[in-house]
């Protein structure tokens, strides 16, 4: 019998990077014959707003793009600004980054695994309504989340839009014992990220392998968040200022995000993908953790998510204990910086993944041209493939509901923002 | 027009008031912006956790519960108006609210992607230089303010809010006080801190003069030139403060910018804006 039946998933209320979307999916004998994932983020133009701009206004101007990840498009702008000016931060300058890079990633990560993947797991609504039943749990996942956010207000005055960052460094050095109180929390903190490793990987997760290429960035002896090359399970591995000639954006109809494609592929980026690709990387601190869950990598589950962004978590309080245990404050905070022509390159991994950047720049260091490739449009592709594949597998035959809560489960895997990543799949069918 | 009216209008908290149900019903709503805002609510922690145990959060999408269309006794908003159907949907938000209140500078001024409105073919230049296929974007030709749209009762101003500011002004309406705002220009909050002054002492082109206090006076306590991020101070004089920057070395295109940025769209900044264009 060959049952025709349309299911339409709405999506009313969205965040920042679906803005406004649907889910529309045909299905015909259990077999998906076409899916969307439409999204109607409302343009906001930022690339044009950067024209005419000089470099330390870039700064303030890409934060805004984020509120949950201003850092990683601060950090990755002025990678690709320095670059420009032929300017090769100190050491001192690179460590103060990973520093509080590791705060905005210890801030989202905790955010996400808590208060918006944990409620499918535990079978609740929403982290207000499980906090009646699990708060040690919401209460574990606030005080990491505060403890990034504090990360990052020691560089950036404010967590969200900090104001701390400069071409060429950091306009102050953190004073030395707003480091150490942070420090001391840092270690408080040690035995919560090391329980959530172990807890998520407890977590009753689905199965559910696919085939995926995974891309992250590579650096040499640390795991991967300021710097690397841009590398790929199936032997990719390119400097930063290539990305253009493998990897190809375009405009579908049905979506304001555009796609990116690596040569003509959907592929992966974010926790899973840098965990696939870099797990040799982590502190032996982390590896040890990682070992005794058992989980082997690397994954073909997307909702092995869950366990990589935990171990990220890990990884950042172990990072960030290291980095400040040998912080000295550093006067001036930066190094001096003359604006000329050019072009740079930055790439970074931002919690949901690989972040690029490129600016061409005029005599007097203003900007000419910007391009911006963020995380979930690199996903976006991936994240109709994975869809079209789970609901599959998962069966056809379940309710709306079940189907519902099932494609929210896969896209928040992606944590592609995050209220988009809450509930917000509507099911209506119509039977022909 | 935008207004950079701060009083709350006491009518408006005496409907608040009225409410039939004891436990306030509360919406965090989202338009065009980057979510930062309702970090406010998600980054205080316990105190998040305290207030769900206090109101009921129908509608707060980033926390998870859904329901836009349910009437509530104070909705809180944040974003721009920037597609069509977010002129409808701001409509439909007033209509079911006792109580609203616009956060950030996306609500209050239109914040950065208000830069789109003063663009001279409107933004469908823009659209074309990005989009392969603008046929398939709906976009207003603005990004405006919410209070240019619908009747706002109280404006909380900042590129972003704090949870300061919001739970302040959310601890004042239910216990039935009329919210205060503080009006101060920056450069009090930052003289109080006993900062070195950035405009006089440095010579940089600090906005503090003319900035609505609320940040904490972030960027002079880094060393750094205030931006504005929390839009125009009551009374502002920008005239003077932009012959002053001129005084330090800006040249006019650069005067300019100063003022058009976060909030491009507030009237102060924007009539400094015109003045200092670089005649065509």
């Amino acid at each position: 019998m060959s049952e025709q039946r349309e299911i339409r998933i709405e999506v009313p209320v969205l965040a920042r990077v679906e803005g406004e979307g649907a889910l529309e999916l045909t299905a015909s004998g259990g077999r998906i014959e076409d899916l969307r994932l439409r999204i109607f983020e409302p343009p906001r133009y930022f690339e044009k707003f950067l024209e005419g701009r000089g470099a330390d206004e870039v700064l303030d101007v890409v934060a805004r793009i984020c509120g949950i990840c201003p850092v990683a498009y601060q950090m990755t702008a002025v990678q690709a600004l320095e670059q420009a000016f032929g300017v090769e931060p100190a050491p001192w300058i690179l460590d103060q980054r990973r520093l509080m890079y590791c705060g905005e990633w210890l801030q989202s990560h905790a955010l996400h695994i808590h208060l918006l993947a944990l409620p499918d797991f535990l079978g609740f609504d929403n982290a207000i309504a499980m906090a009646q039943k699990h708060p040690e749990a919401v209460r574990r996942g606030l005080r990491l989340q505060r403890l990034g956010n504090d990360l990052i207000r020691l560089f950036g005055g404010r967590s969200v839009h900090p104001v701390g960052m400069r071409v060429g460094g950091f306009h102050r050095a953190p004073d030395p014992a707003r480091a150490a109180a942070v420090l001391a929390e840092l270690r408080d903190a040690l035995p919560d990220a090391e329980a959530l490793v172990a807890f998520t990987a407890g977590l009753d997760l689905p199965e559910d392998d696919q085939e995926f290429t995974s891309v992250a960035l590579r650096h040499e002896n640390e795991y991967p968040m300021y710097s690397g090359r841009i590398v790929s399970d199936r032997g990719l591995d390119l400097a930063v200022h290539e990305y253009p000639e493998h990897f190809e954006e375009s405009h579908v109809a049905h979506s304001t995000a555009l796609y990116a494609h690596l040569h003509g592929q959907p592929y992966l980026v974010g926790p899973l993908a840098r965990l696939n690709l870099n797990h040799d990387r982590l502190s032996g601190a982390a590896r040890a953790a990682l070992a005794a869950t058992g989980l082997r990598l690397p994954s073909r589950n997307m909702f092995h998510s869950v366990i990589a962004r935990a171990v990220e978590v890990h990884e950042a309080v172990l990072q960030a204990i290291e980095l400040l245990e040998r912080y000295r404050p550093r006067e001036p905070a930066h190094d001096p910086v003359t604006a000329r022509f050019g072009q740079g390159h930055g790439a970074t991994e931002a919690p949901r993944g690989l972040l690029w950047h490129r600016y061409r720049l005029d005599a007097d260091g203003m900007v000419r041209h910007a391009q911006i490739v963020p995380p979930t449009s690199q996903n976006q592709a991936r994240i109709e493939d994975d869809l079209r594949r789970s609901l599959e597998s998962f069966g056809l035959h379940h309710d709306d509901d079940a189907l519902r809560l099932h494609g929210e489960m896969v896209i928040r895997n992606y944590d592609p923002c995050i209220s988009c990543a809450t509930h917000f799949l509507k099911v209506r069918v119509r039977r022909r | 027009m935008a207004t950079t009216e701060r009083v709350l209008p006491i009518s408006a908290l005496d409907r608040f008031n009225a409410r039939a149900q004891p436990r306030p019903r509360i919406a965090v709503h989202k338009f065009s912006s980057c979510d930062g805002c309702q970090l406010a609510f998600l980054n205080a922690g316990e105190a998040l956790l305290q207030l769900a145990q206090r109101v009921d959060l129908v509608h707060f999408a980033e926390a998870g519960p859904v329901d836009p269309e349910a009437p509530v006794d104070l909705a809180f908003v944040e974003g721009s108006i920037s597609t069509p159907e977010e002129a409808e949907r701001i409509r439909r938000v007033r209509a079911n609210s006792r109580y609203l209140v616009s956060i950030g500078a996306c609500a209050t001024s239109g914040g950065l992607q208000a830069l789109r409105n003063f663009n001279a073919d409107g933004a469908v230049g823009w659209t074309e230089a990005i989009y392969a296929q603008p046929e398939f974007i709906q976009s207003l030709g603005s990004a405006t303010p919410v209070a240019e749209h619908v009747k706002v009762d109280l404006e909380l101003w900042g590129c972003p809010v704090n949870a300061r500011q919001v739970f302040q002004a959310l601890r004042q309406l239910l216990f039935g006080v009329a919210p205060v705002v503080d009006k101060d220009k920056l450069c009090v909050e930052c003289k109080r801190q006993q900062h070195v002054c950035v405009l006089v002492a440095k010579g940089e082109p600090c906005m503090g003069p003319v900035t609505h206090t609320g940040c904490g006076a972030l960027c002079p306590a880094f060393g750094r030139d205030c931006y504005a991020c929390f839009g125009p101070a009551e009374n502002p004089n920008t005239a003077a403060l932009a012959c002053r920057f001129e005084g330090l070395g800006l040249v006019p295109e650069a005067v300019a910018r100063r003022f058009h940025f976060i909030n491009s769209h507030a009237p102060s900044f924007r009539a400094e804006w015109l003045k200092w264009q670089e005649p065509e």
